[in-house]
């Protein structure tokens, strides 16, 4: 059954199982590897990408359900690593292993579209779907903040 | 790079340059001095070219520097790049690292025990400084000048007087004719020189981490792959039984469905029934149809409370005594003022936030594979031993790595998917799901530590007793009944800086059958606890302040021998333990008035020759502890990159959070009870204290990080809670019940 869908500005459709999770239609049908299989369950947010522009867990989320909307991954967030949040992800030297951080960045743009002052109890509240392994959340916290700035100014 | 093509390049140097190919000099660097090393390389061959690490400078000018160091996170694309373009004089980023094919030509031994800069250090810089010393030469033999007149500059030689400049890349060819200077007499930069070492710098690989780019093994996509998950016995030692695939091949995309035996000893897969298919998530929902029985195996009963009973049992006999200076007994006894307790540790998971997986595609003329490992030799040996190849025909691409922590050191994942991969002959990755991350893990082992000592009336500490009976890594690997795990079980427990006249330590080994293996700091994590909690319980009796009582037992300037090994390890030299004490303490500061309900605590260490200190500051509410900052000072010799210390230091903190605040792996009939993030929950956003790294600045030379930041977080937790509760904790995770 075939499901049609805006992938990063890009009109797409698959062939697939619909109730096989965005996640793995993405990452082993589309090659789009950017998005992270971390644990399944919408525990770890490593795969969270934005439907409609909201902050989503792909991981459980049926390919059939995005049906007609817009999906965003990490590799369509900016055409060569220059939105806000990735330009502050790197000032503050954020990723060690690396691995959760797209899903980390996906849900800190939702997070400053939402609200582009966050507060720190704002970031702990929207960020705490997200779990870093190597302890980077120092870092994010910083770099959201950095983030949040440059939008503003 | 073929592997023929190095070998090849690796007799043009021993026949002076061949045209065309530019600059090579190889080099060695040592092994890690890490426990992990030595235990692997008992599975390896010894290498039979002592050249294991390349500088290559192109003709079209790039350097690039081949090593056989994996990234997991820890910085090793940075840090090494930067100590090797200090010597050769050129911006650190142009410096490509390339891992080492794995080729008997260029042997590793992988990456761990928090050892790669610290074995890199010189050895790297000695090769660079001899490039540097070739170019110079070359480019003053072109010029017809005298090379003293002639620097180093921007990634060329410039002739200052006649403003004559020339690229690496275009003396490589003229270099790479001139004999290589001796390493141990190239004249090395000063270092007060440094415009690299020493400077803070941003992660060389950052970019393609933050925009989705980075490839690390479970991105691995190779054309015509099949996707396979293996049902697993969950009860370790358990077999297959029977199963029945009917439902499972019905699933769309499923393409078979096949079992395989366990094979292995110390590193060991599991067995199970094989699903193949066209995309991971066919094989997972394949594997939940599939219907399948096991024979439990012998080892069904083990639980938890029955290790406890074990552990119990053993600390009720004497073990064997590892170390025994003076009677401790004797002086503890007769002491008024004595300390008397356990500590006790459960199994915990590494939970990398990458899951195992493993690519491979066997062909009958050879093999290649893409693996997220920390040891890609071991990945090789396995593969070539599985498919019965010869080795030099596996070729294993070591992808970044998604978090290693020392599960990735591991064969097993790698043995699994080889086992897969001869069946099928097709490329094919071996995907765990979480839950089998978490139940098929080798874990931290458990342990359990009877701790007896006592103050004399000046405040001298007059004996210290420690006994230890756990489930240890190193009996895994030794023969049955030939286990030797003592000295190494203790890690700097049997070396503590604390003076005593009366130290005794004992060891007795418990029987498990839980995969154990190393785990981020490895015995130092449970160790680090162990000393620093029981000299502040120490402290406590003595009626002294913690940071006072330990300058005072710590004492004059001083070395201690590592008693562990005396001849190769560094000693631990007390005056950089007081450093970092006293640099912690002052930057708290400690003692310094604090809110109502908080308390600070403070706990010092020395592991992977590195000496670390932090000083935490805890409030403990609604039974519940809240970290309000933790103040780290560590000493790691002349730190390459700064900011990669404090990210290391910052990271190890929350690792050290997860298995003392957060939860454990428990076992019961003889499986693990966890299987994902509900159920063995980690360290979120707003549990992260505020952390501040300070690094001592120093001419020493560097040694480990990515580890030695670990040890003391939960002490100096633990320590402050005792301050602002009066409430010791001794056994982990800890529980709200405990606080009560």
């Amino acid at each position: 059954m075939a499901t049609t869908f805006t992938l990063n500005g890009k009109s797409t459709t698959v062939s697939v199982d619909p109730q096989m999770p965005l996640l793995w239609v993405l990452r082993d049908t589309l090659d789009l590897t950017g998005t992270k299989f971390g644990c399944g369950m919408a525990l770890c947010g490593a795969c969270t990408v934005h439907i409609n522009g909201e902050a989503a867990r792909s991981c459980i989320t049926p390919v059939s359900s995005v049906q007609g909307k817009k999906v965003t991954t990490i590799e369509g967030l900016s055409a060569d690593g220059s939105h806000p949040v990735q330009k502050a992800w790197i000032a503050e030297d954020v990723p060690q292993c690396g691995y959760c951080q797209s899903g980390q960045i996906m849900s800190a743009v939702a997070l400053l579209a939402k609200k582009p002052k966050p507060t720190d109890a704002d970031i702990d509240d929207a960020m705490s779907g997200n779990i870093c392994r190597c302890g980077t959340y120092q870092r994010i916290r910083r770099a959201i903040h950095r983030a949040a700035g440059s939008t503003a100014a | 790079m073929s592997s023929t093509s190095l070998l090849d390049r690796r007799s043009f140097l021993k026949t002076s340059a061949a045209a065309g190919t530019g600059l090579w000099i190889g080099f060695h660097l040592p092994a890690s001095n890490a426990q992990e090393n030595e235990t692997a390389a008992k599975q390896e061959k010894k290498p039979p070219n002592p050249l294991n690490a390349w500088i290559h400078v192109s003709p079209d000018n790039h350097v690039i520097l081949i090593v056989g160091k994996s990234e997991m996170g820890q910085g090793i694309m940075t840090t090494l790049p930067m100590i090797l373009a200090e010597e050769l004089s050129l911006d650190w980023k142009t410096v490509r690292i390339q891992q080492a094919p794995t080729d008997p030509a260029i042997y590793d031994l992988g990456t761990g025990g928090s050892g790669s800069v610290a074995g890199s250090y010189l050895p790297l810089r000695r090769a660079g400084a001899a490039a540097r010393e070739m170019f110079i030469t070359a480019a003053a033999q072109h010029w017809n000048v005298n090379p003293d007149t002639c620097v180093a500059r921007d990634g060329g030689i410039l002739h200052g007087a006649r403003k004559n400049f020339l690229t690496y890349g275009e003396l490589a060819e003229a270099a790479a004719k001139l004999p290589v200077p001796d390493f141990k007499t190239v004249p090395l930069k000063n270092s007060s020189d440094f415009t690299i070492v020493g400077h803070d710098v941003r992660r060389y690989e950052g970019t393609e981490k933050i925009n989705g780019a980075a490839k690390f093994g479970i991105d691995s996509r190779v054309p015509g792959m099949q996707y396979a998950v293996i049902a697993r016995c969950p009860i370790f030692g358990g077999k297959l039984k029977s199963f029945d695939a009917a439902k499972a091949k019905a699933v769309p995309g499923v393409i078979d469905v096949f079992p395989v035996d366990p094979v292995g000893s110390s590193a060991f897969t599991a067995g199970g029934v094989v699903v193949v298919a066209d995309s991971s998530w066919a094989a997972i929902q394949g594997r939940k149809a599939l219907q399948v029985s096991w024979d439990q195996g012998p080892h069904a009963p083990e639980s938890s409370d029955s290790l406890r009973q074990q552990f119990l049992a053993n600390a009720a006999q004497p073990g064997k005594v590892v170390r025994n200076d003076g009677d401790a007994d004797a002086a503890i006894s007769s002491a008024t003022k004595k300390v008397d307790v356990v500590y006790e540790f459960p199994f915990a998971a590494h939970a990398t936030m990458e899951p195992m997986n493993c690519t491979v595609h066997i062909r009958p003329d050879g093999a290649e594979a893409w693996v997220p490992t920390q040891a890609p030799q071991w990945a090789q040996d396995v593969i070539a031993g599985v498919s019965g190849l010869p080795r030099d025909s596996v070729i294993v691409h070591t992808t970044l790595m998604g978090g290693g922590f020392g599960r990735r050191y591991m064969g097993d994942f790698v043995m699994e998917a080889a086992q897969v991969a001869k069946v099928t002959h097709k490329p094919i990755m071996v995907l765990w799901t979480r839950e089998d991350d978490m139940q098929h893990d080798f874990y931290r082992p458990a342990s359990y530590h009877h701790l007896s000592g006592a103050v004399d009336t000046d405040g001298n500490l007059a004996a210290w007793k420690h006994f230890q009976t756990s489930t240890s890594i190193d009996a895994m690997w030794s023969p049955k009944g030939k286990e030797t795990p003592e000295n190494s079980e203790f890690a700097t427990a049997i070396f503590i800086p604390y003076h005593t006249p009366n130290y005794r330590i004992e060891y007795t080994v418990a029987q498990s059958a839980v995969p154990r293996a190393w785990w981020r700091s490895v015995e130092h994590s449970t160790s680090g606890f162990v000393v620093e909690s029981f000299v502040d319980e120490l402290a406590a009796a003595a009626g002294a302040d913690p940071l006072a009582f330990r300058l005072r037992l710590i004492g004059d300037d001083r070395t201690i021998p590592d008693f562990s090994n005396p001849k190769e390890g560094k000693p631990l030299v007390t005056s950089r333990l007081k450093g970092v004490l006293n640099l912690a303490a002052h930057q708290a500061p400690w003692g310094k008035p604090l809110p109502k309900g908080h308390a600070q605590g403070i706990a010092t260490y020395y592991s992977f020759e590195s000496y670390t200190a932090c000083v935490a500051e805890v409030s403990v509410e609604n039974r519940a502890i809240k970290v309000h900052r933790l103040v780290y000072a560590v000493d790691c010799g002349r730190p390459i990159n700064p900011n990669g210390v404090a990210a290391q230091v910052e990271g190890a903190a929350i690792y050290g959070l997860s298995a003392a605040l957060y939860d454990a792996i428990t076992i019961r009939d003889g499986r693990v009870e966890q299987s994902n993030f509900n159920d063995y929950a980690m360290p979120r956003i707003a549990a992260t204290p505020k952390t501040e790294v300070y690094v001592v600045p120093s001419n020493e030379e560097p040694t480990g990080i990515g580890e030695p930041g670990l040890p003391v977080v939960v002490p100096a937790i633990c320590n402050a809670v005792f301050a602002a509760t009066g409430k010791r904790l001794r056994r982990f995770p800890i529980r709200n019940e405990d606080l009560a």
